[in-house]
């Protein structure tokens, strides 16, 4: 075992790490959540037109390859004018994508909530926006946290994808350091071993925000 | 219009859903102080009525009005914002409680008077803790619905309606959904409401309470109103053979 690789190695891929894999899927995250919450809702607005165009997206972005959706953005909107850097490819890439997925976890988890949940808002008042930023979406948010976490977890493993269009980040790094010293082993698991770290780290931040969120609920 | 005038008039209201017609033109009115019991078999309309009144179904024709305004017909265009009116001056206790259940007690009470009435937090917290003293629950005020027996949601319930401070109480069955035993506690809080002249509409099955606590019942069939007056009439001494075959019914089950 090269120990002294493994040294030299560890902080570029941790770097890229910090300062790709993570950032990445953070903003992507933030604002395919976003997005997704505007698809689900369209989904359920009960108006033809929306909810056909909700459909729609969620159709082809789930019935389409991600590394697919990223060369189109990155390598195939230039031919039509449209040049786009790395990074904001990646993450419109991404975000687009996990809206795909967490617009169906949305919209399964706003239909769950009882329906006496908006007659109790309406009753007092509230407007329907109200209701459902006061009453529904916060116990949506505790039923969607596991199938979300599902999600976010395997965007942090999908953001190695950007490695293929130039993005720096830890698989990145893994694979010059890599093609360098000819060590593919060692630092492909050295990389898969960061990733499963990064990947416990967020399962027990689910549990974390699974609990907060369940404090109302008989356990 | 008078002060002598009825709190709430409503004419000819009718409800479809579907090809079902669940009203066929009801028409109530309710005097300001005044318990009406709106009692009946089940599918007879009494909740679809309860809920017209509030805004929770708008009605296919006929008119909603309260002394003072709004008054809203239906049939025709009736805007959105027309029809969510009506709820400013009533609310509604339902059969599950239907409390918010990520919110504590204190929580579920003041969301309307602060967010919706705008009213100062300090003035709707010392009104929910009045409140909920009154109702027996002091203690609770930082508890989670779901560390609450049935009555005592139902009780929250109450006070979440009373605290908004409307000119009309609606209960659609709030005993229903309870354990025998639960039942008691909250048809006293009920009767106490009835005391101070709140104006309320019951929809109830406790044919006892009914009489001891209603000033009028209304007995509906088929969505039509069969028979209505006095409680000592029309649950003593119905003129209607439907009333009477429904109130030996709830009184001889079998």
């Amino acid at each position: 075992m090269d120990w002294e690789l493994l040294r030299t190695s560890f902080w570029p891929m941790l770097s890229g790490g910090l300062t790709g894999t993570i950032p990445l899927s953070i903003a992507s995250f933030a604002i395919g959540l976003a997005l997704a919450l505007v698809v689900a809702l369209m989904r359920i607005s009960g108006q033809p037109v929306l909810s056909g165009i909700a459909r729609f997206y969620v159709s082809v972005i789930r019935g389409t390859p991600l590394l697919v959706q990223l060369f189109v953005i990155f390598y195939g909107l230039p031919s039509i004018g449209l040049t786009i850097d790395p990074w904001p490819s990646a993450i419109i890439a991404f975000s687009l994508n996990v809206a795909g997925y967490a617009a169906e976890i949305l919209r399964a988890a706003i239909l769950s909530v009882p329906k006496g949940q908006w007659e109790a808002g309406h009753t007092i008042g509230m407007s329907r926006a109200l209701t459902l930023r006061r009453v529904i979406l916060p116990q949506a948010a505790r039923v969607s946290v596991p199938p979300l976490s599902n999600t976010f977890i395997s965007l942090v493993k999908d953001t190695s994808l950007a490695s293929l269009i130039l993005v720096t980040e830890l698989f990145r790094e893994a694979q010059q350091i890599a093609a360098f010293s000819q060590q593919f082993m060692l630092l492909y698991l050295e990389a898969a071993a960061i990733y499963w770290v990064f990947c416990l780290v967020l399962s027990s931040g689910q549990s974390a925000l699974e609990k907060r969120l369940g404090r109302y609920v008989a356990h | 219009m008078s002060p002598t005038d009825p709190l709430l008039t409503a004419t000819g209201l009718r409800k479809s859903f579907g090809d079902t017609e669940v009203l066929k033109s009801i028409d109530l009115r309710i005097d300001a102080g005044r318990v009406v019991a709106l009692v009946g078999p089940s599918g007879s309309g009494k909740t679809t009525v309860l809920r017209c009144l509030n805004g929770l179904e708008t009605p296919d024709g006929g008119t909603v009005a309260f002394r003072g305004g709004p008054s809203v017909e239906f049939g025709g265009k009736v805007s959105k914002k027309e029809a969510l009116s009506l709820r400013d001056r009533s609310a509604m206790v339902f059969q599950g409680y239907n409390l918010f259940p990520h919110m504590t007690v204190l929580e579920n009470i003041i969301e309307g008077p602060v967010r919706v009435q705008k009213r100062p937090r300090k003035d709707a917290v010392a009104d929910a803790e009045r409140l909920l003293g009154r109702v027996g629950l002091a203690g609770k005020r930082d508890d989670y619905p779901f560390n609450l027996s049935g009555g005592q949601q139902q009780r929250v319930g109450i006070v979440r309606a009373l605290a908004l401070q409307p000119d009309l109480l609606l209960f659609d069955e709030p005993t229903s959904a309870l354990d025998p035993e639960l039942v008691g506690e909250v048809l006293t809080v009920i009767k106490e409401l009835a005391e101070e002249q709140w104006t309320m509409v019951i929809v109830t099955h406790e044919l006892a309470f009914a009489r001891e606590v209603a000033d009028e019942v209304v007995f509906m069939d088929g969505g039509v109103v069969v028979e209505h007056g006095h409680p000592d009439q029309v649950l003593r001494d119905p003129r209607e053979e439907r009333t009477r075959r429904f109130v030996q019914r709830l009184l001889h089950p079998f």
